[in-house]
């Protein structure tokens, strides 16, 4: 502690340079910390998929749908104990910019599926009973304003005309990255509007079906069985786990780690090649200083120490700088927030943060390290004589 | 008073060299700046060297510092002896033995004179309170009290050597190398810290060595040694001197 000042002194010598420093850490954190929100966003999926939940869907696509007696007989395999199904409706409200995922839903049995969805129960009542009812995530009901009891319209876009809808419930989820932007409404609002509007081949059909086992560890025979049961039928399915869902679908996005790397890599390589040049300034011009230090006692060790806490110290400040930035980021609502159009969840978490940290002071330490062993080989006889 | 450079000093010397040497290699050509050089210095000696430029003044205080490492002959200060000493032995010798004052000072100009001068005190184990009370008695030694705050821009040229030398004998170090310390002030200025580097070898029975141009400054000193291509070939004393080499 008591060689603070000392550090401190040597890190103020030059304000503008230190400013300009940190603000180039600062930025590149930044850009660190967003690239890992976007890569969460994709992933979120992933991250709060059940262990024990599967996802059956046709094998040609999840554009084509299932029947509706599959759900039965899937109930039969031994393992299963929940079966419910879902129906994508590609609705729109007021605007097509205003995107959020809707689904058609089996009452019965989804509160069960998905239990970290938190609902009131005198609200689910009340959609239970009331056809035209639905439930929305706390994200999209604060993103229009809309509260419990209001009757919203749903342009409705494989499936023409306006559907009206009431608000019966809001949902939120119980963990940070439980998504909270979707829409639910009855299946048999959705049946009925096909048999009136006598749309056959949607008629007793479903999206998919989510299938929850006993055991995690039953998983993959559960998967297998299902996939046996309805093979060399007109609708073969595929059964994968809800984690493996969700990021094949976060792959229709395109190689998103890839290009975190990519850009990450960069960033990173620049941060290097300025940093070090800075320290390397910054070492070269007190190359003096360093000497008298050195002739008064101060060992090789500790001017080491000392470059590479000054190169530490930049790091880190700039990098909690920059984290703080991407959080700040993450926390603007959606209607400043242009990235939570496509993606809602936006969620720094605290490990990526402590990852961002520790790769800043990588970079600090590393861009340090070879002025810093500049100095500590420094002959002070050398030194002094060059002054 | 006991200078000798004959090589004969008893072992009650403060600092004794024998048969010193240190040779530069340059282009594959050797360059022997210092040759079989003897010297003893009884504690409380104020020495002087003289001699023109390359005749191995700053080399022989480098080496007599422990700041440099001589090519022959041995290096001996109150009993121990440095020539073998690994690097970080020397650097903790330094700590604890020698006090530098430079001719362009080499203060920090990041810190105030009071940190400046505290530098040598925190490879200590004295407290913060301890520490203030050496930098203020170092400080008031050389006359800077009420400067104690100021950074070393804020100071005279004579002041920063001031400052240079309260640092110099903050932690009560064995002896005194001051390189030049007159070498870029005025004369006024420089008699000011002639004056004080005098007082601190009669009141605190310092030991210094010092290299000057100056004859003036030289002077001063109660031994003058003039080094000529590496080699002691005289010595005055306004005190006394011993045939022989010198006494």
């Amino acid at each position: 502690m008591k060689f603070l000042g000392l550090i401190r002194a040597n890190l103020f010598r030059k304000k503008i340079r230190l400013f300009l420093t940190l603000g180039s850490f600062a930025v590149a954190m930044c850009l660190f910390g967003l690239l890992f929100v976007i890569r969460e966003g994709f992933n979120q999926g992933i991250d709060v998929a059940g262990a024990d939940r599967l996802i059956a869907y046709n094998r040609v696509g999840l554009v084509t749908p299932l029947p509706l007696s599959y759900r039965d007989r899937i109930m039969q395999i031994p393992g299963v104990t929940l079966v419910t199904h879902q129906n994508w409706f590609g609705g729109v409200y007021q605007d097509p910019k205003n995107f959020f995922p809707q689904f058609v839903i089996d009452p019965e049995t989804q509160r069960k599926m998905y239990p970290e969805f938190s609902i009131p129960d005198d609200q689910w009542q009340n959609f239970v009973k009331d056809r035209q009812g639905a439930i929305v995530g706390a994200f999209t009901a604060n993103k229009f304003g809309w509260k419990v009891g209001d009757r919203i319209p749903i342009q409705g876009t494989f499936l023409p005309g306006t559907w009206e809808f009431n608000i019966d419930g809001i949902y939120h989820g119980t963990r940070a990255k439980d998504d909270e932007t979707q829409f639910w409404f009855q299946w048999d609002n959705f049946e009925n509007y096909l048999e009136t509007h006598k749309i056959d081949r949607y008629l007793g059909m479903v999206g998919w079906y989510t299938i929850k086992v006993d055991n995690p560890d039953n998983s993959l025979r559960v998967a297998k069985a299902v996939d046996a049961l309805f093979s060399n039928s007109d609708y073969e399915t595929h059964t994968d786990s809800e984690a493996n869902f969700a990021a094949g679908f976060a792959k229709q996005m395109g190689n998103i780690q890839f290009l975190i790397l990519s850009i990450g890599s960069i960033v990173f390589f620049t941060l290097l090649l300025v940093t070090g040049n800075t320290m390397a300034i910054a070492v070269r011009e007190r190359t003096s200083e360093l000497a008298v230090l050195k002739a008064v006692g101060y060992s090789d060790r500790f001017v080491l120490f000392l470059v590479l806490s000054e190169a530490a110290l930049i790091a880190i400040v700039g990098g909690v700088f920059g984290l703080a930035l991407a959080k700040g980021f993450t926390l603007l609502p959606a209607n400043v927030n242009p990235v939570r159009t496509f993606l809602p969840l936006l969620y720094l978490s605290g490990e990526v943060f402590a990852i961002g940290i520790a790769a800043a002071l990588s970079v600090g330490l590393i861009s340090g390290f070879f002025p810093a062993l500049g100095a500590m080989r420094l002959r002070v006889v050398d030194a002094l004589r060059r002054v | 008073m006991m200078v000798r450079v004959d090589g004969l000093g008893g072992s009650d010397s403060l600092i004794q060299a024998r048969g010193l040497g240190k040779t530069y290699s340059r282009g594959g050509e050797q360059i022997h700046v210092l040759q079989a050089l003897n010297l003893d210095v009884q504690k409380g000696e104020f020495v002087a060297f003289m001699g023109p430029s390359g005749s191995g003044k700053t080399t022989l205080l480098n080496l007599l510092g422990g700041l440099d490492v001589p090519s022959a002959g041995s290096i001996t200060v109150a009993g121990d002896e440095i020539t073998h000493m690994s690097r970080r032995r020397l650097t903790e010798w330094r700590a604890r033995h020698v006090g530098f004052v430079f001719q362009m000072y080499n203060l920090i100009p990041v810190l105030r004179a009071f940190q400046n001068v505290e530098l040598p005190l925190l490879l200590t184990s004295l407290s913060k309170a301890q520490r203030r009370q050496h930098v203020e008695t170092a400080l008031g030694v050389v006359g800077l009290s009420d400067r104690m705050h100021h950074f070393p821009r804020q100071l005279s040229g004579g002041q920063e050597q001031r400052v240079t030398i309260a640092r110099a004998i903050v932690s009560d170090p064995t002896f005194l190398l001051c390189d030049e310390p007159t070498g870029d002030l005025d004369r006024k200025s420089a008699d000011e810290i002639m004056e004080l580097i005098l007082r601190l070898v009669k009141e605190y029975k310092k030991t210094v060595l010092m290299v000057t141009h100056d004859p003036v400054v030289a002077g001063r000193a109660d031994v003058t040694l003039h080094l000529e291509k590496g080699v002691l070939v005289e010595a005055d004393s306004r005190q006394s001197v011993s045939s022989g080499g010198v006494r």
